[in-house]
């Protein structure tokens, strides 16, 4: 019996091996604490799914990514996992892996290829994520009047502009929801405290502000600071809302002074990993985009638990 | 009385820009006491004016010897990163200000050897530090935000004393206690003979490479400050944000100043208004409410006016318009006395 376990066990152990073995997976770089993270989390996935993984870091450059694609190519891998850094230019590159029959899946960040060559893309739905924290908040405040404040991305970036109308769909037909100020604050902390000082200047000292959204949890972090040097409690005088779900904002929910958070879950690579199990077993082919789950996170949702838990991924 | 008529287009703008600034925000000026601290926009000012004003004070000096220092703003990024690094490892309050304050003199004296004993022209051996710097405070703080949470180290981004914002405490003595320096002995005139002919200042007995050296070490110095008020802000240091383009604003404040890029006679506290005049739109830009599109432009649009409102050629123009519009006053008045008499 016990010989028979180990031995399904041991088949089903390298039944799975043998489909994906080695996995190529061409990181844009270590441009933010997020992408350190996801990198984190594709290493351990693949860890516990016994996957050879070679990383390499392009450094925030596209030919390196091309290079690194073609000599996984070379390597004759199982399958790449690539996470672009632009848009363009990659038809030539991923024509070569078609050829040599290796699929390719996108993380994160979506490329103007023709859509049969790649398996299939994963990634969040931005609009969405914006539209889950607008929904909070018209739930959060019940019917009373809400003026809210909204720290931009940088201006111009596609979180910022999807960010910002997943918000406004949110709030529609809310008529005691309204956003009275917007600016960017270039999603950093410094930029966050900085805009979040001269709101509270323009609307009475913050007594005037009822919310704050913030289209990431860096900004929220510096906004925080600044609410309480202006005196104000956050999380009560005003309800902070933002996206991301990094480890610092669990460490303010968990201290009453931030409210709720949209996560961008950084583990791309386990929905990948499943499309690419599922279709290299017996052909399944996966939807051409897996959109991952924006959770929302408040603080019944044990944000003391949650920081610990990803504090050590790289954030 | 001629420091002051150095000042006097600086401060004219400052004084343009805040009227401007009053009719879209009337509450400008208004200053509150809230908790035992002074609360207004204007102490904002003073308060977020505090890295590009303690940058202005190095990059002045820099400047003045026909330089540029274009690795401030990394800098600042390390020094940054250095001090949070240093007070988590719980080296202490002054372990950490001394650690960052040794990277930003080691950050200068890079730059000065490169410039005084190489030869190298400034723009290029400030650059390299400029584009490496960042990757160097990236591998103190291990690519993410490195928080702390120290009291004594906050206190230097959002503490106060006498209700005053510690940052604006801390660049206005820095300022002073540099502009002291300079005009109090001959090293002033000394820094300004180099910047006008280095060869011709060397001959004449001045040690023209250990004071382009010390001028770097001082804009080091500077930019390390700077890094400290960044880092307290936020509470944690930012490698990839902090001071990020800083060392342009740094430049331009210098130029609003009235100081020549081409070297020569410097004055410190015109480059400070010209950090305040800059921090002044910064601020009034985001309390006028405008969609964030048009920060930009708007900065720039402003900025142009300002150059070439003190343009020397149009300067050129103002002096013989109040020449003429003086004459006829006086040619007024004396056919008056005549007609009077």
């Amino acid at each position: 019996m016990k010989h028979l376990l180990t031995t399904t066990a041991f088949l089903a152990f390298s039944a799975s091996a043998a489909l994906a073995q080695t996995v190529g997976f061409s990181q844009i770089g270590s441009e933010s604490g997020w992408r350190a993270a996801e990198t984190t989390l594709t290493k351990q996935q693949a860890e516990e799914r016994g996957i050879d993984l070679k990383f390499s870091d392009a450094q925030q450059k596209q030919e390196n990514q091309i290079a690194a694609i073609r000599s996984f190519i070379a390597q004759g891998v199982d399958a790449i996992l690539l996470a672009p850094v632009v848009a363009t230019g990659w038809d030539s590159v991923l024509e070569e892996a078609k050829e040599a029959e290796i699929p390719v899946v996108l993380l994160d960040r979506q490329v103007d290829s023709d859509k049969s060559l790649y398996l299939t893309a994963v990634g969040s739905d931005l609009v969405h994520e914006g539209e889950v924290a607008g929904k909070w908040l018209v739930d959060a405040v019940s019917g009373e009047e809400c003026r809210v404040v909204e720290l931009q991305g940088t201006t111009g970036s596609s979180p910022a502009i999807d960010r910002k109308t997943g918000f406004e769909k949110g709030i529609e037909g809310a008529d005691n929801v309204e956003i009275v100020r917007s600016q960017t604050g270039d999603f950093t902390r410094a930029q966050g405290k900085e805009v979040m000082e001269s709101f509270l200047q323009a609307e009475n000292g913050g007594k005037d502000i009822c919310a704050l959204y913030a289209h990431n949890d860096d900004m929220a972090v510096g906004a925080i600071q600044a609410i309480k040097e202006a005196g104000l409690k956050p999380g009560e005088d005003i309800l902070i809302v933002s996206i991301d779900a990094v480890p610092d904002i669990f460490q303010a929910m968990a201290a009453g002074e931030a409210n709720a958070t949209v996560e961008l879950t950084p583990n791309m690579a386990g929905p990948a990993f499943d499309a690419l199990d599922a279709y290299l077993t017996d052909g399944t082919e996966p939807e051409k985009f897996i959109q991952t789950e924006s959770k929302l996170y408040t603080q019944d949702d044990d944000p003391a638990g949650e920081y610990e838990r990803r504090k050590g991924l790289g954030y | 009385m001629n420091a002051l008529r150095r000042v006097t287009p600086q401060l004219l703008t400052l004084a343009a820009l805040v009227a401007l600034v009053t009719v879209f925000f009337p509450d400008f000026l208004r200053i509150e006491v809230v908790n035992g601290r002074l609360v207004g926009t204007t102490m904002d000012i003073l308060k977020r004016g505090a890295p590009v004003g303690l940058l202005a004070v190095g990059m002045t000096l820099v400047i003045a010897t026909r330089g540029i220092d274009l690795s401030v703003g990394t800098t600042m990024a390390i020094t940054g990163a250095v001090a949070a690094w240093s007070i988590t490892q719980g080296y202490g309050l002054g372990g950490a200000l001394g650690l960052a304050l040794l990277a930003g003199v080691a950050a200068g004296l890079w730059n000065g050897t490169l410039v005084a004993i190489f030869g190298i022209q400034p723009i290029v051996a400030t650059l390299i530090l400029m584009t490496s710097g960042r990757g160097i405070a990236q591998l103190v703080t291990e690519g993410r935000i490195l928080t702390f949470s120290h009291e004594g180290m906050a206190f230097f981004g959002s503490g106060d004393v006498l209700g005053i914002p510690a940052p604006a405490l801390l660049w206005v003595l820095t300022a002073a206690g540099v502009a002291f320096l300079m005009r109090g002995s001959a090293l002033g005139m000394l820094i300004e003979a180099v910047g006008v002919n280095r060869a011709a200042s060397a001959l004449a007995g001045v040690n023209a490479t250990v004071l382009l050296i010390a001028v770097y070490v001082a804009s080091g110095l500077c930019a390390a400050l700077a890094g400290i008020v960044a880092t307290a802000d936020i509470r944690g240091a930012d490698a990839n944000n902090a001071g990020l383009w800083l060392e342009l604003d740094a430049i331009l404040a210098v130029v609003i100043g009235g100081n020549s890029l081409m070297g020569g006679r410097f004055s410190i506290a015109a480059s400070l208004l010209g950090a305040l005049i800059i921090q002044t739109i910064d601020t009034g830009i985001l309390l006028a409410g405008f969609p964030s599109e048009y920060n930009l432009v708007i900065k720039a649009g402003l900025v142009l006016i300002i150059l070439v409102l003190q343009s020397p050629n149009l300067s050129h123009h103002w002096y013989a318009l109040r020449r003429a519009a003086q004459s006829r006053r006086e040619t007024a008045m004396a056919s008056a006395k005549e007609t009077g008499q």
